[in-house]
């Protein structure tokens, strides 16, 4: 009986170790208006998670509420919850920063700060703190290398940020995300600004992102979340319609909207 | 909904209707292979060998257009599985045409020898391996997976009759030695009509990939 009740417990912190955010009965509403129904699902460790879906189907709000960059959007309303790691992310204990140092966010435009490159990286780590010049030099460098630009950027460290192309600049705002070590790495179109070449470049970087961390990445590309993700999530209208493998869902889809939305006869 | 893929829409139609082209040539010529065989007809033999050239080109053509479709739509979901059936599917025609390619042959090896006994089953046999493809294709037109999963069974009648006329055939090695040649060509011919049956059966797997994403394994 014990040694059940053990293999019970065993089973149940097997499955939260499995899932680094669950997400449970979530609504979520900009003044009257509803953005987000009743979505349930939990995103796992270690694999990339895809969110597609029309414009407005609500994968952005989804996205920005899982490190509450939300709130900055005035009149928020949510019910439901959302757990980080087993602990609720709206409860009074969870200071917002923390969460944000452990959950960190790439944009769809690059954005680096008007600052040469190395304190674009060192910028994160020094809020944390970090003073010592050595410390920050390891990771600065640890952080590009994570993030497939030292080569191209070690011999410039101190040039503007802004002197890069496009696909280095995100580049660099993957390594200032990096730089304080977070779990998590949400994208929001990380690559929509970006030629084919640097989108390709990015995309083989998120791959091996995923050994350290958890991904998930909201994309208007769908052929991108079919080449890189490991789990898709079809949204529509603020509901989660589908959410599965990404073979699945690309092969044999079994809801007919995620079918006419993926094979473009939903217009 | 709107659809706003009418061009995909298009291009998918014709590859669907150059498959079903092709069917009717692979079709004809088992018909013909099969009317040559009985009539003694060696020109008609002839004739179906000198064709089979239209039936490879058309193989070659849904070929191209398969190697064009992923490249230019990355298609998906449904749009992806028929794709790929249509590609699977042209390959066991393609067979087809071959196997009526070498009925034919085996007809001229025969020529104008008078046949040592009149086979009727082999016919009977064949009828039913016709009808197979006449149904896999209804199948694949019509998307019936029932049709296309009935198949396996009627498979099973043609190879039982198929080990029963090979059993026939070498008893009568045994009673007309001077005749090997001829029956040895036709236990070939029972093989080759065999052989129609598997090819309907794989594309009747095929079909129902297409329709329910998933593979059925109908030669067990």
């Amino acid at each position: 009986m014990t040694d059940m009740i053990s293999n019970q417990q065993n089973e149940n912190s097997a499955i939260d170790d499995q899932y680094i955010f669950d997400i449970h009965d979530f609504n979520l509403w900009y003044g009257s208006d509803q953005a987000l129904y009743g979505i349930n699902m939990g995103i796992e460790k270690n694999k990339i998670t895809a969110v597609i879906g029309p414009s407005g189907c609500g994968k952005s709000t989804l996205l920005k509420t899982l490190n509450r960059m939300i709130e900055m959007v005035p009149n928020v309303n949510t019910s439901g919850s959302i757990k980080y790691d087993n602990a609720d992310i709206f409860s009074k204990k969870q200071m917002v920063e923390d969460l944000r140092t452990q959950v960190g966010m790439v944009f769809q435009k690059p954005n680096p700060f008007p600052k040469s490159i190395y304190d674009n990286v060192a910028y994160g780590p020094r809020i944390h703190g970090i003073k010592k010049k050595k410390v920050l030099d390891e990771i600065v460098e640890k952080s590009l290398r994570g993030a497939a630009i030292w080569d191209e950027v070690k011999d410039r460290l101190n040039q503007n940020a802004y002197g890069l192309s496009g696909g280095q600049q995100q580049r660099v705002c993957i390594a200032r995300c990096l730089a304080i070590e977070p779990n998590v790495i949400l994208m929001d179109e990380p690559t929509s600004a970006l030629d084919p070449i640097s989108t390709l470049k990015i995309e083989e970087l998120i791959k091996e992102l995923k050994d350290k961390y958890t991904i998930v990445i909201v994309t208007h590309n769908m052929q991108q979340a079919a080449r890189i993700s490991d789990k898709t999530a079809f949204m529509l209208t603020g509901e989660l319609v589908e959410f599965t493998d990404t073979d699945t869902l690309f092969s044999n889809p079994k809801d007919k909207r995620t079918e006419d939305y993926i094979t473009g006869r939903f217009g | 909904m709107s659809n706003v893929r009418k061009t995909f829409d298009a291009e998918l139609d014709r590859l669907k209707e150059t498959l079903l082209e092709m069917v009717k040539l692979s079709q004809n010529a088992i018909d013909d292979a099969l009317r040559a065989l009985k009539e003694t007809d060696l020109e008609k033999a002839q004739a179906i060998i000198d064709n089979d050239i239209q039936i490879n080109n058309y193989e070659e053509s849904i070929n191209n257009q398969v190697v064009k479709i992923l490249a230019q739509q990355q298609p998906v979901a449904s749009d992806l599985r028929r794709t790929i059936a249509v590609l699977k599917i042209s390959n066991d025609v393609e067979r087809i045409g071959d196997l009526a390619v070498n009925i034919a042959k085996s007809v001229l090896i025969i020529g104008n020898e008078e046949l040592i006994k009149p086979i009727e089953d082999i016919p009977k046999m064949a009828k039913i391996a016709q009808g197979m493809l006449s149904d896999a294709i209804k199948a694949f037109y019509e998307e019936d997976v029932i049709l296309a999963g009935d198949l396996a069974k009627v498979d099973d009648q043609v190879d039982d009759m198929y080990g029963k006329l090979i059993k026939e055939l070498l008893e009568l090695m045994t009673k007309y030695p001077n005749s090997l040649s001829q029956i040895t060509q036709l236990c070939f011919i029972c093989r080759y009509i065999e052989r129609v049956g598997d090819h309907a059966t794989n594309i009747s797997e095929n079909i129902i990939y297409m329709v329910k994403g998933k593979m059925f394994d109908l030669n067990a």
